[in-house]
């Protein structure tokens, strides 16, 4: 039963929220142990939730669209009194004083949140294999990453343990793990959901978004938490997408391109799948061109990891043991921050901040950071000639099909060329979203990757429920 | 740029980061952050004379909200994630070094 489905059935009195949460608690207990997609089962809290949801069914009320669904939250959403890591130890026994925006909204459409899902540090990654608690594992193969960093959400929603689940994606984080996993994630165009409440890893990339079973799922979830929050002064002053009533509208007339410098270097398997998505959009009566260009894009890796580690080390100065989480004493403060600091992170943060530190430094600053951020104007510039000639874009998710765990955890930029595929729609601010399209070579799962212009994610949708139904 | 990043560049950076780094950290933060920018030197060598630089996608001026009183977060909910307190305030170790 699909989310949109449960949430009809509860609110009609069809099925019980109860019912609801005990299947996928269930479920959680059956594969958790294989597939480590948590870093927190809330059972008790799900369970009293789901009872007070059943509670309102039977007095008349009406709980929302989302009424007893089991939502799963990626661990760098603030929850309150409720532990949230980042993947870190050095959040380390925190408990937020207050709810993310999406938090509450999600509550407000009537779901029952069911645990906080395993990351990347710092949503930093592309495997959950940086996660200070251990590796998340893909559900179709234990043997492969889920991709990262929102691996534990998109593991979560593809092993029937949550009906939805929400992550971030700053580089890719949520449209790669959904790739990878075999289900719908998005990447709303910045600024439409809230960021009140998601800790900062790169703020000007950063962007919450659904992972879930159905491209109807991903909708209904968008259309709840979007839309304007005066809590975020980066949100956009536009209501809610409104982009589940645009799943029967079809792509008639639609003009689609294949991103050439996207696809180019991806896998023949995954290029197959693109390659296929486009004709299934054109049989289903939208005009592709197989090459639309978008030629900056190949410099979007490059600018991004100049761009994301300096705004990383700017925003994770924050953890210096004063104020929450973990912290080292030391003779004196400036001993006590050193000491936290360097306990507190993993490799690859550090990695991070210090790149970050270096691009920013004196001397540096213009060659490396100042020089990225003017790519990116080139990236916005080039996505935007794009779009005079096309409503939306498609390339692959991902370059390839889940890689083996461990297999690219010694070499920082093979891990980072996995996001060569969705950086560039982050630099662009651009709404972008996986839709599974069948299987490689391997049987593992492809992400065929749809871009749309800013704020375009009614007709993102419109192409992506599209090629849903043409897989049948 | 073209003169690669060197153990004492690391060692700098480490310290304006706060992070204490072993002699190990350093070896491998040096062959790291070398092959990264060493990627990044395509960017680095570009012609973008004229081209002005995007620090954010979405443009919005002055964000203001009305200069009203509201509830802020609670103070002893707050406090109570602090490592240590005293007093209502969050308590650190002195700032200025005992060392000389």
């Amino acid at each position: 039963m699909t989310a949109v489905e449960t949430g009809a059935a509860v609110r009609a009195g069809r099925r019980r929220a109860r019912d609801v949460v005990e299947q996928h608690l269930a479920e959680i207990e059956a594969r958790e142990g294989d597939v480590h997609a948590f870093n927190l089962v809330l059972a008790a809290e799900a369970r009293a939730d789901a009872d007070e949801i059943d509670r309102r069914v039977d007095a008349g009320e009406d709980p929302g669209p989302l009424a007893g669904v089991p939502v799963a939250l990626k661990d760098n959403l603030c929850t309150r009194g409720v532990p949230t890591t980042c993947g870190s130890r050095i959040l380390d026994g925190w408990r937020p004083p207050y709810d993310a925006t999406v938090v509450s909204r999600l509550r407000g459409a009537g779901a029952v949140l069911i645990g906080k899902t395993n990351m990347d540090e710092f949503a930093m990654g592309s495997s959950t294999e940086n996660s200070a608690f251990g590796p998340t594992r893909n559900p179709h193969d234990l043997t492969k990453v889920p991709g990262g960093s929102s691996g534990g959400s998109a593991a979560a929603v593809a092993a029937g343990m949550a009906g939805v689940a929400l992550g971030s994606d700053t580089g890719g984080s949520i449209r790669l793990p959904a790739s990878l996993c075999g289900v719908v994630g998005v990447k709303p165009t910045y600024g439409r959901v809230s960021r009140y409440g998601l800790v900062a890893y790169a703020s000007s990339l950063d962007q919450i978004g659904p992972l879930a079973p159905t491209v109807a799922d991903a909708a209904v979830t968008l259309d709840v938490i979007g839309g304007h929050d005066p809590a975020d002064s980066t949100s956009i002053p536009e209501p809610s997408p409104g982009v589940s009533g645009q799943l029967a509208a079809g792509v008639e007339g639609l003009r689609v391109g294949i991103v050439h410098e996207l696809t180019w270097d991806a896998d023949p398997d995954v290029v197959a799948r693109v390659v296929a998505a486009g004709r299934a959009l054109e049989e289903a009566g939208a005009r592709v061109e197989e090459e639309a260009h978008v030629p900056a894009a190949v410099y979007g890796l490059s600018a991004y990891y100049l761009i994301a580690p300096a705004e990383a080390s700017s925003n994770l100065a924050r953890y210096d043991g004063a104020r929450y989480g973990l912290r080292v004493e030391g003779a004196d403060v400036n001993a006590m921050y050193h000491a936290t600091r360097s306990a507190g992170f993993g490799p690859e943060v550090k990695l991070r901040i210090m790149l970050g530190t270096y691009a920013l430094s004196a001397g540096y600053y213009d060659a490396y950071y100042g020089q990225a951020q003017r790519v990116r104007t080139l990236i916005i510039r080039d996505f935007a000639a794009a779009y005079e000639r096309f409503d939306v874009l498609l390339a692959p998710t991902s370059p390839s099909t889940a890689f083996t765990i461990g297999a690219r955890t010694q070499d920082p930029l093979a891990m980072y060329l996995v996001d060569v595929c969705t950086i560039p729609a982050n630099l662009a601010g651009i709404p972008a979203m996986s839709v599974p399209y069948g299987v490689g070579d391997d049987g593992l799962p492809v992400g065929v990757q749809v871009l749309a212009p800013a704020l375009g994610e009614r007709a993102m949708f419109r192409a992506a429920a599209a090629l849903e139904a043409s897989l049948g | 740029m073209g003169e690669r990043i060197s153990r004492e560049d690391v060692r700098h950076v480490a310290k304006l980061a706060r992070l204490t780094v072993s002699d190990e950290e350093v070896d491998l933060l040096t062959r790291q952050l070398a092959a990264v920018l060493e990627h990044a030197a395509d960017v680095a060598a570009l012609d973008t004379s004229g081209v002005p630089p995007t620090a954010h996608p979405v443009p919005l001026l002055n964000v203001l909200r009305r200069d009203e009183v509201r509830a802020s977060l609670d103070r002893e909910e707050v406090l109570a994630q602090a490592p240590a307190t005293e007093d209502g305030r969050f308590r650190v170790p002195p700032i200025l070094s005992v060392e000389p």
